[in-house]
């Protein structure tokens, strides 16, 4: 039986357990007058019985599921005759695929070798016989937990404590899923940059100044290592943020004063909303935005000037992508400037300065920590975002400081060398797991600092 | 005495140029407002001036005559007949009797290129599926060819450039003259899923693939995140635990979210092996991101509820536990429900971490279930915004006029809920 299926059948059996526990809580209420006689209400009883039904049937469900297709391919790979077992994980692979292929009947037994029918068949029994028993193990520990509730159903047994219990283990086990993201992601980034660096030397990665990563289709071929220099695409990604941090910050920045000193309520309740729609729109609309219609504007207007732009130009993402971050800055800012106590506003107009002196001479020094904070948080974003700079800039990594050529960085390359198919040992597909690796320690950083300068602002004033 | 005249000189002196600074730092104020605001509206503008055509498709009615002997075709229920057939024909001819000057082979094929390349396949289709209608004369409705649609369209925008020859020019004009060619609303934008050819591209394909994708990340990222909130806010001991776990939700919500693609492919493709391109991966990729923006909006919620609730509650013999599941949950419900919506919307316009799973296929059905391969409608704004042929460019900003309405919906839900059903206290 398919995962789809059972995981609706795990639910009705904890329902059924849950029907059946209650009615019992109850016949063993009745002789003894009524449930207050009982140590918990029947709901708990019931309740302790769905879950005991259901936790484990689902936790096996889930591991078996999880792993059933690795431990099947390694058993149908393993069962290949001596000399016809695949030497690499790529050929592996596409032998699987064939296997697989033909067990799914899109492609004729009659048309390939005799071991990779024989495979095929192996497959077929395999999948079957684990999908049953799957389903047996599933209801059978469904079935063994809720009967193992209803024999606990007995007036001294506290069932509202093992609930409880039990639901605030489940409780701490989402929220620990955040840390497990984390691990996660470190844990399969770190392995393929492990094996990344294991082809390409670390120092080269780290300081060549050339990015081309086509792997040679003979090995012979000139240039056949690739060349993994991440510098000029760290320039690359710079350029773009600077750009973008260029039009943000001071957008942001002064949006945000105005809104919180100057203007009127009004103004104030249909200014933010409208400010952070911009954060709201998705980012593949900025690029689409950034690539159809600023980039070859920029270039036109280049050309008017008598300058050259390239039509990838590293401006047009800049600025479209500032104009993406302008709400992060400007509510960041919002906070921080709104977090200054009013006391230090008042005592400084009451000295007899303007609105604006007491802003940048009072107010600005004061929420300064905090809004660097928020900048480096919006560098972080403007670092790791994705879809404009995919759509609008470009592929070649050129080291340049000009904002009219084209340049490329760290998020295009990892999408563009992932995206399609691939095979999972080229150091072409591993070092973007290496550029992943150096994008999450970058922006972690950023973040963790940011987040440690916002806090320690924030405390200096509560 | 004098000295502080003098001072008191000083500033009066200096006030006209401290007022001009004001002045100016608060037109430096104004300016960046409408800096933002003009971007977002140069944005709309941009968006709905390149996409309203989408909507719109252009068609050729035409009478046609099912001629069996034009059409190679005597019994239309022989499959090897119905393949071998040209249907092509028929539609020429039905071309033909309003476009008579067109008599040379070669002119005729040009004429039946402005059909659109499933012309000829819907007659078949008719014919197979009513075999009686052979050697009648039906009045059909064609997709002009993408190139007929530009010019139509598009015949005096300088950025489109027409493709049709000066002879076909003339034909398209005189058809549009009698009414054979027409421009209506186009419902194969919504029916259909994506095609190699403009005009037969739609967007529901991506629209149920969303859906699909949004239900794996909403049933797995709303609970969950209320739980982990919850647990956070009610019952985590003072410890490094908690806080290990609360700087990792933080810091999670700053990940880049391309990253999440790299762990879903890494995780979810690598080592669980599930398949490419499903939904089900990809609502999982989401639901991972999505955690932290519910999980903290959550607490956000579940903080606000007064603590006076909860020694009532105490007070009359409610466990922990009862508390928090009989009044704390569903007093904090509105605001959690507000989070997860954002959450979700934000979701629901993420491209980066899908086109790593392989959700940038090209896939022309309808995705029918959770496993089936499909692509999202960002992911399709995006396929069709770097594809070269002209028409899409449209379809990619209707397709975004689209999702931002989706959006739009949906924020505008979470504001709504948030005035209506959150309580002051």
């Amino acid at each position: 039986m398919q995962t789809a299926n059972l995981l609706p059948l795990v639910l009705v059996l904890a329902v059924i357990a849950y029907g059946l526990a209650y009615m019992r809580s109850r016949a063993v209420a009745a002789p003894l007058g009524g449930i207050r006689n009982l140590k918990s209400l029947p709901f708990y009883y019931a309740a302790r019985a769905a879950l005991w039904s259901g936790i484990p049937a689902l936790i096996v469900l889930a591991a078996w599921a999880g792993f059933e297709g690795k431990v099947i391919q390694s058993i149908v790979i393993g069962s290949l005759p001596q000399d016809t077992l695949p030497s690499s994980p790529g050929e592996a692979s596409l032998v699987l695929s064939q296997i697989s292929n033909v067990a799914a009947g899109k492609l004729n037994a009659d048309f390939v070798p005799e071991h990779i029918a024989g495979a095929a068949g192996l497959l077929e029994t395999l999948r079957d016989q684990s999908a049953n028993f799957k389903a047996m193990l599933v209801v059978l520990i469904a079935v063994l937990g809720a009967s193992f509730a209803w024999t606990r159903v007995a007036p001294h047994v506290n069932a509202r404590k093992n609930v409880e219990a039990t639901l605030r283990r489940i409780f701490f086990v989402c929220a620990a899923l955040a840390v497990l993201t984390t691990a996660g992601i470190v844990f399969s980034v770190i392995i393929e940059t492990v094996r990344f660096f294991g082809r390409v030397p670390i120092t080269d990665f780290l300081f060549s100044t050339s990015w081309s990563p086509q792997t040679a289709l003979r090995a012979d071929q000139v240039g056949s290592e690739g060349a993994f220099g991440v510098i000029p695409l760290f320039t690359g990604t710079l350029l773009i943020s600077a750009i973008a941090l260029l039009v943000a910050v001071p957008v942001g920045l002064l949006s945000a004063i105005y809104l919180s000193e100057y203007a009127s309520k009004r103004m104030r309740a249909t200014a933010k909303p409208v400010l952070e729609m911009l954060a709201g729109i998705p980012t593949v609309v900025y690029g689409f935005f950034a690539a159809l219609t600023v980039a070859p504007f920029i270039r036109d207007l280049a050309e008017m000037v008598g300058l050259e732009a390239s039509s990838q130009s590293a401006l047009a993402a800049g600025l479209v992508m500032g104009i993406m971050i302008v709400p992060f800055v400007s509510s960041l800012s919002d906070d921080v400037i709104n977090a200054v106590p009013q006391s230090m506003r008042d005592g400084s107009l009451a000295l007899g300065a303007t609105q604006s002196e007491t802003m940048k001479k009072v107010i600005f020094p004061a929420a300064l920590p905090g809004i660097i904070g928020g900048i480096l948080l919006a560098a972080s974003r403007a670092i790791g975002e994705t879809m404009i700079v995919v759509m609008a800039a470009g592929l070649a990594a050129n080291l340049t400081a000009n904002p009219l050529e084209s340049v490329t960085t760290v998020t295009v390359q990892i999408a563009t060398l992932l995206v399609g198919d691939q095979e999972f040992d080229s150091a072409k597909t591993l070092s973007a797991f290496a550029l992943g690796m150096l994008l999450f320690l970058v922006t972690l950083l950023l973040n963790v600092i940011a987040l440690k300068i916002v806090r320690k602002y924030r405390e200096q004033y509560d | 005495m004098t000295d502080q005249r003098s001072q008191a000189e000083i500033v009066r002196q200096s006030l006209k140029r401290r007022y001009r600074k004001e002045r100016r730092f608060r037109m430096y104020g104004m300016l960046a407002i409408f800096i933002a605001l003009a971007s977002l509206a140069i944005l709309f503008a941009d968006i709905i001036s390149k996409g309203h055509t989408g909507f719109v498709k252009t068609t050729i009615t035409l009478d046609v005559a099912l001629d069996s002997e034009m059409m190679y075709l005597e019994d239309p229920t022989d499959e090897d007949q119905l393949s071998m057939a040209d249907f092509v024909a028929p539609i020429i001819a039905a071309l033909q009797e309003h476009v008579p000057e067109a008599e040379s082979a070669a002119e005729k094929r040009e004429l039946g290129r402005l059909i659109g390349t499933y012309g000829a396949n819907q007659i078949r289709d008719l014919l197979k599926s009513s075999p009686d209608l052979l050697n009648t004369t039906q009045t059909m409705e064609f997709l002009a060819h993408d190139r007929v649609s530009v010019y139509v369209k598009h015949a005096d925008n300088p950025s489109y450039t027409i493709k049709l020859s000066e002879q076909q020019q003339r034909w398209v004009d005189e058809l549009l003259e009698k009414g054979v060619i027409d421009t209506s609303f186009n419902d194969v934008l919504f029916s259909r899923g994506d095609s190699r050819e403009p005009s037969n591209a739609g967007i529901l394909g991506a629209i149920v693939g969303s859906l699909l994708t949004m239900l794996v990340t909403l049933a797995i990222a709303f609970p969950v995140g209320i739980a982990a909130a919850v647990y956070l806010e009610e019952f985590a001991p003072q410890n490094r635990i908690t806080d290990f776990i609360e700087v990792n939700i933080n810091n999670l919500a700053a990940v880049p979210s391309i990253i999440f693609g790299l762990l879903g492919l890494a995780v979810f493709i690598g080592l669980f092996g599930m398949p490419r391109s499903v939904p089900v991966v990809g609502g999982l990729v989401l639901a991972l991101m999505t955690l932290p923006t519910i999980i903290i909006s959550s607490r956000a919620a579940i903080k606000s509820v007064p603590p006076s609730i909860r020694e009532a509650a105490e007070g009359v013999g409610a466990s922990k536990m009862q508390v928090v599941l009989h009044h704390v949950i569903p007093l904090a419900m509105p605001g959690m429900l507000t989070g997860s919506i954002i959450g979700m919307a934000q979701a629901l316009g993420e491209t980066a971490p899908l086109l790593l799973i392989g959700m940038v296929a090209f896939i022309v059905d309808v995705p029918g279930g959770f496993l089936d391969s499909a692509t999202v409608l960002p992911v399709q704004i995006y396929l069709w915004a770097s594809s070269s042929e002209q028409g899409f460019v449209e379809l990619a900003s209707a397709g975004i006029m689209v999702l931002l309405t989706f959006m739009i919906t949906m924020n505008a839900l979470a504001i709504w809920l948030r005035k209506r059903l959150e309580r002051r206290w």
